[in-house]
This record gives structure tokens, C-alpha cells and sequence, in this order.
């Protein structure tokens, strides 16, 4: 027990749903037996066991509603678990949030010392702490305004400087890096690898893999309240990634393929798109695996006779930004005359070397000098990569490598 | 014991009572005045209906100084519960977030009580040398009686709060409760009033009837009616401290098994 941090031993949790809110002793008599019935009992949690060593960096990963939530609340004591016992080997951050008990009424400063007595700190121990808190948080000239009046991301700063001042062994962060700026996201990292170096326990939640597989060796995946993979990260993470495809492919089939609207489509009408859809190895696809190669069809219909149009494809990642554009003049391909009332489908076959991610499409067809836009849409269809192990990097082209060597003297 | 007092604890609870009472009076141009102000306008109203309209009370000597005391103890207990009984819906968002004691919150919403009671007793002060009443020895068994109301009041607190996490009824019956505890308990009128003996006694089993009534023999006059008077003496008067302690006792427990559930439940 000496290098274990925390120890969950089959633990389980169940909360009471109710199917309409009764909290009031009146509508608890009127409908005494619906009160009875009234309610869904929900395993959130269903039997985890795993064990954190000391000086460990914790992943826990799951998609929302997987139970991670809870299960960090059963950890910080805020939760009682209804089966199995938690133990915890040393001193444990009570909280699981930043800037817990900020009151907006408040100044700055007062808030300072209410959180950092919620932390455990006493007055004269703030107040040693207090000039570096708030060095730290870069707000000397507003700690006497109230919190109201702060913008949220100081005071995200402000409840950091004084999160990372709490004196435990155990640490739970819930989520953390997902707020701020770059700055900011840049101290939450220094105080990360000062928190390494100090080989303090460090329980890691969130639904983002990225975050966990920089920082923690191993982890924990949940899905469905069940603990799926508990072990090394890289394990973790593969799980993850297939659980989130198999997520997304299953989703990606109940949506069903729309055509254009018209609200949706710009130029001047002589063609019209009709509809865009993904497919790979011409059966209707829309999540991709790195293996597999996008192939977009865009169906047009001519309302004039169209001589030698182009048609452009660009996809756009989820910040807006064109990580591929084409057009078949670029491609050095004619179309050829399309006659008035003629409907084409033009097949783009691209390489998949994206990341994972959804992609947005935009498509339009133009004259052949593309002065005239006759149908644009934007934004219009959507597909996914999934399956990818290095998420960081926004493009995987092919690449490879070649090693020689020179025999030394 | 000694984990219930620990640094960390005292340090919450100042910062916890610190801010009840920086928040309470925000806005407000007097301030912390009002924790005086207020009970003073109340006994001024209180004082010109019973005292100058309706002419109660006097034979009782010293009677502006005795009602001024009843209404102080009184809004003493009122103050405690009904700050209580809200106290941990109203601090849910550190509940579902935080690890603290959550006794801590109902404890600390009593303090913010206690500091006004020790002001309000500062007024009471005041009124004893203006009406120029003879203080005796009997004033030590103040302090014993504020705290047996301040623990009935705790108790009462501590299981209030609990429940009103489940059932947000529970305010407005117990406003009710107040309301008609406020007149059976001899607060505005003389015990002396109520002729039947009977009924003296009933009402007397009430702590809160026993606090009060005690209070005003030890500082105010021993002619009034204490339950060793209307008892003479016998084992049932001490049916108001058998509740006193029942209420606390079961307060605590009640409130330590739901509070595991507090988090969830809120």
C-alpha cells in the first residue's frame, strides 16, 4: 500500500432520476405511488477497480457521459459510492474545478483568501502567498475590482495562481487545459512538468486524448460506466480511438443524405448542384479511415447549355481553415459542353492524408475562365477521419525514411 | 475532536462567516447598522402597540427592558434556523465541487447569528442602565441560557437544512412553525397573562418559553415566572432541556446520514 496513491476497489454508483422532479411533500403524497415509480435508477459507475501508484500521471479518459465526471467526484469525496470503497494514500485536492467558491460580488482580493481558505489555507498563510498569486495571475491593478467585472479569462488566471498554490500529494483536474489562452495554456504546462519533476500523483480527466497522452503514462477508458482498458496509455488510447470511430460510423449512418437547398446555393442558376455525398470504392461513406481514400461526388444539373465549365472541391477542417482546395482546371481536365437539362455526377478521388477530424466540403462550377460562378455551395457535406495515432500533426503525407552510415575510422 | 477544530477548519469557517457578512448588508447605504437598526425599529413597534395601546405588561417592572429581551432571543433563534435551513441549497455550488466538512456551512451561517446577538446585546446593555434595572447576581446563567438556545437552534439547523436538500417545503412550513411559535411563546406578553395553569406549563416545555423566560430572571427581574416557579420543582421541568438535547442529537444524525448525498441530491 506504501507506493499505491489511490486505490478504487469495485466501486459502483447509482443515481435516482427523477422522471419529473418532485421536491415538494405535496405532489410526493398526490402521486405517492408514480413518487415510488417516478424514478430511473442509472448505473453511472458499475464495478471499477484500478490503482494509482505514487508520483503516477493518471489519464481518465471517456466520451461525455461515460461516467469520468462522477467518477472524479467519487475520488474528491463529493460523491459517496453506493458499493466498493476508495482509498486514498496521502493529502488529496478537494476540488475539481478551478475558482470553486468565486463570488462575483466580491473583489478580487477577497476572493483570493475565500478560495484559498476552501484550500485550506489560513489567513496569515494567504497573505504570505497572496503578492506571488497575484503576480502570478498578472493582476496586480484589478484586485480591488470586483469579480463581476473581471473577464473570464482573468479569472480563470486568478483561481490558477491560486489552484497550483494547494499543498497535496494527490492531484484531480477535471477538464483544466480546455480553457484560456495560449498563455495561459502555457503555464498550465510548465506547472505540469514542475508537477512531474516533483513526482506528485496527478489524476488527469477528459475527453480529449491529446491532452492525456502528452501527460500521463497510464490510464483508465470508460465507456458506458464500465472500465474498459485500464493500463498503459498508448493501450488507452488505441481503444479510445476505436470506440470513438465505431461512435461516429454508427451516427454517420442514422444521418441521412440531404439534398442542397436552395437557400444554401449562390450564382447565377445556369447549373445547379444538386447534391454531395462522400463515398470509398464507390459505396456512400462518410467516416474514413487513414487507410482509406476520399472520394467526393458532386451532382449537377444544367439549366443552359454550359461550355467547358470547371468545377472546383475545397475542404475545410473544423477551425476554418482550407487543408485542401482543387479544380479541374488545375487538373488539366476537361468536362466538356454540357447540354441544358443534362444532369453530370463528377467523381473527385482524393488521398486521405488528413487527421482526424470532420471536414467540411465546398464545391461550386464556373465558366471555363471562372468569371461566372454559375451554383456554389458552402459548407455543404461533412465526413470524418477517425484512426489516426498522432492526432498533433494536420497532415500525414506519405513519407519515409533511409538511414546510412559511414563506417567511422 | 481534535480533525473538527483543525486549522483548516477555523480557517474556512472565518472566511465562510467573513464573507456572509460582507454580502449581506451589499448595497446598502447604513451597512452593518441595520444588524442594530433592525431589531430596534422592531422593538419600537413592538413597544408603542403592547406597551402604550394595549397596556400590557405593566405591572411588570423594567417591561420595555424584559420585552426588548424576548424579542432579541427570539430573533437570536429565528435568525440561526432560518439562515441554516437555507444554508446548504444555497451553497450547492460548493457542495457538488468541493470536499469541505459540510457541517462547516450550517456552523458557519449560525456564527454570522451569534456576532449579531452580541451586538443586539450591547443595545440590551444600554436599555438596563437607561431603565436603571437593579443587575444581580443571577446574570452569570445568561451566558448557560443563550447556549441552550443556541444549540436547540443548531440542532434544529442541522436537520432543517438537510431536509429542505429533499424537500423544499420544509421553508414554508417552518415559517408557519415560527410564525405560531412566535406568539405561544411569552414574547410580547407576560407569562402571568395566561391565567390557566395548565397551560403555563405546557407553554413552558418549550425551550425556547424556558430560554426566554430564565433569561429575563437572570437579567431583568426576578418576579417573572421561570419554570422552577411554575413547576416547583419536580422531574418534568426538565422536559425542555430532554428536548433540547433530543433535537440536537437527532439533528446531527439525520444530517450525517444525508449529507453523503448532498452533492447529488441538490
Amino acid at each position: 500500500m506504501d507506493d499505491i496513491a489511490i486505490k478504487v476497489d469495485s466501486v459502483s454508483k447509482t443515481f435516482k432520476l427523477p422522471h419529473e422532479k418532485h421536491t415538494s411533500m405535496k405532489s410526493a403524497f398526490i402521486n405517492f405511488n408514480k413518487y415510488m415509480k417516478g424514478y430511473e435508477t442509472q448505473k453511472v459507475l458499475d464495478n471499477i477497480s484500478f490503482e494509482i501508484k505514487k508520483g503516477e500521471f493518471f489519464g481518465i479518459v471517456g466520451r461525455n457521459g461515460s461516467g469520468k465526471s462522477t467518477l472524479l467526484k467519487l475520488l474528491a469525496g463529493i460523491y459517496a459510492p453506493n458499493e466498493g470503497d476508495i482509498k486514498i494514500n496521502g493529502k488529496l485536492t478537494p476540488f475539481i474545478e478551478l475558482g470553486v467558491g468565486f463570488n462575483p460580488e466580491l473583489t478580487g482580493r477577497e476572493n483570493v483568501f475565500l478560495n484559498g481558505a476552501l484550500l485550506g489555507f489560513s489567513r496569515s498563510e494567504m497573505e504570505d502567498m497572496y503578492d506571488e498569486i497575484v503576480e502570478f495571475a498578472e493582476l496586480e491593478r484589478f484586485m480591488d475590482q470586483k469579480l463581476k467585472n473581471y473577464s473570464s479569462g482573468m479569472q480563470v488566471r486568478l483561481a490558477f495562481s491560486i489552484a497550483i498554490r494547494a499543498d497535496s500529494d494527490i492531484l484531480l483536474l477535471d477538464e483544466v487545459l480546455a480553457v484560456g489562452d495560449e498563455n495561459f495554456q502555457r503555464k498550465c504546462y510548465n506547472y505540469f512538468s514542475q508537477l512531474k519533476k516533483e513526482a506528485k500523483t496527478v489524476i488527469l480527466v477528459s475527453h480529449d486524448m491529446t491532452v492525456v497522452k502528452n501527460y500521463c503514462t497510464s490510464g483508465l477508458l470508460l465507456h458506458d460506466g464500465k472500465d474498459v482498458v485500464i493500463g498503459p496509455i498508448s493501450k488507452v488510447a488505441k481503444k479510445y480511438t476505436e470506440i470513438n470511430i465505431s461512435h461516429l460510423e454508427t451516427t454517420a449512418a442514422r444521418q441521412q443524405e440531404k439534398e442542397v437547398v436552395d437557400e444554401k446555393r449562390w450564382g447565377n442558376g445556369e447549373a445547379k448542384i444538386i447534391k454531395v455525398w462522400t463515398s470509398y470504392e464507390k459505396k456512400k461513406k462518410k467516416i474514413f479511415r487513414p487507410d482509406q481514400d476520399i472520394e467526393v461526388n458532386i451532382q449537377i444539373e444544367a439549366n443552359n447549355k454550359l461550355d467547358q465549365p470547371v468545377i472546383g472541391l475545397t475542404f475545410q477542417d473544423q477551425q476554418g481553415r482550407t487543408v485542401f482546395a482543387t479544380n479541374t482546371k488545375e487538373m488539366n481536365q476537361t468536362i466538356g459542353d454540357i447540354e441544358k437539362g443534362e444532369t453530370i455526377t463528377a467523381t473527385f478521388e482524393i488521398e486521405n492524408i488528413y487527421t482526424n477530424g470532420t471536414y467540411l466540403i465546398s464545391c461550386a462550377i464556373a465558366n471555363s475562365d471562372r468569371s461566372t460562378t454559375f451554383s456554389r455551395v458552402e459548407e455543404i457535406q461533412d465526413f470524418g477521419i477517425a484512426g489516426r495515432s498522432m492526432e498533433h500533426s494536420l497532415a500525414h503525407p506519405k513519407h519515409k525514411l533511409t538511414v546510412t552510415s559511414t563506417p567511422g575510422n | 475532536m481534535k480533525q473538527y477544530i483543525s486549522k483548516q477548519n477555523r480557517a474556512l469557517l472565518s472566511e465562510l462567516v467573513r464573507t456572509d457578512f460582507k454580502l449581506r448588508y451589499q448595497g446598502s447605504v447604513l451597512g452593518y447598522a441595520w444588524s442594530l437598526l433592525r431589531p430596534l425599529l422592531l422593538f419600537a413597534i413592538l413597544y408603542v402597540v403592547f406597551v402604550k395601546f394595549l397596556r400590557i405588561g405593566g405591572d411588570v417592572s423594567h417591561f420595555p427592558v424584559y420585552l426588548l429581551l424576548g424579542i432579541v432571543l427570539w430573533n437570536f433563534f429565528a435568525e440561526i434556523t432560518s439562515q441554516g435551513l437555507g444554508s446548504i441549497v444555497g451553497r450547492g455550488d460548493l457542495i457538488r465541487k468541493i470536499r469541505i466538512p459540510r457541517w462547516m456551512i450550517v456552523f458557519s451561517a449560525s456564527i454570522s447569528a451569534l456576532i449579531n446577538l452580541v451586538l443586539n446585546l450591547l443595545v440590551i446593555a444600554v436599555f438596563v442602565i437607561l431603565n436603571k434595572v437593579e443587575v444581580s447576581a443571577s446574570l452569570i446563567w445568561l451566558p448557560l441560557v443563550l447556549f441552550e438556545i443556541y444549540l436547540f437552534a443548531l440542532g434544529l439547523s442541522l436537520f432543517l437544512s438537510a431536509a429542505f436538500v429533499k424537500y423544499r417545503d420544509v421553508s414554508y412550513i417552518w415559517e408557519v412553525i415560527m410564525q405560531a411559535g412566535f406568539y405561544l411563546t411569552p414574547i410580547l406578553y407576560p407569562l402571568a397573562m395566561i391565567t390557566n395553569e395548565t397551560f403555563q406549563k405546557l407553554l413552558l416545555m418549550n425551550p425556547m418559553a424556558q430560554a426566554i423566560q430564565d433569561a429575563r430572571y437572570s437579567v431583568v427581574t426576578h418576579e417573572t415566572a421561570t419554570i422552577y416557579g411554575v413547576f416547583e420543582g419536580g422531574w418534568y421541568m426538565l422536559i425542555p432541556f430532554i428536548i433540547v438535547i433530543l433535537v440536537l442529537v437527532s439533528g446531527l444524525l439525520y444530517f450525517k446520514r444525508e449529507s453523503k448525498y448532498f452533492a447529488e441530491n441538490i
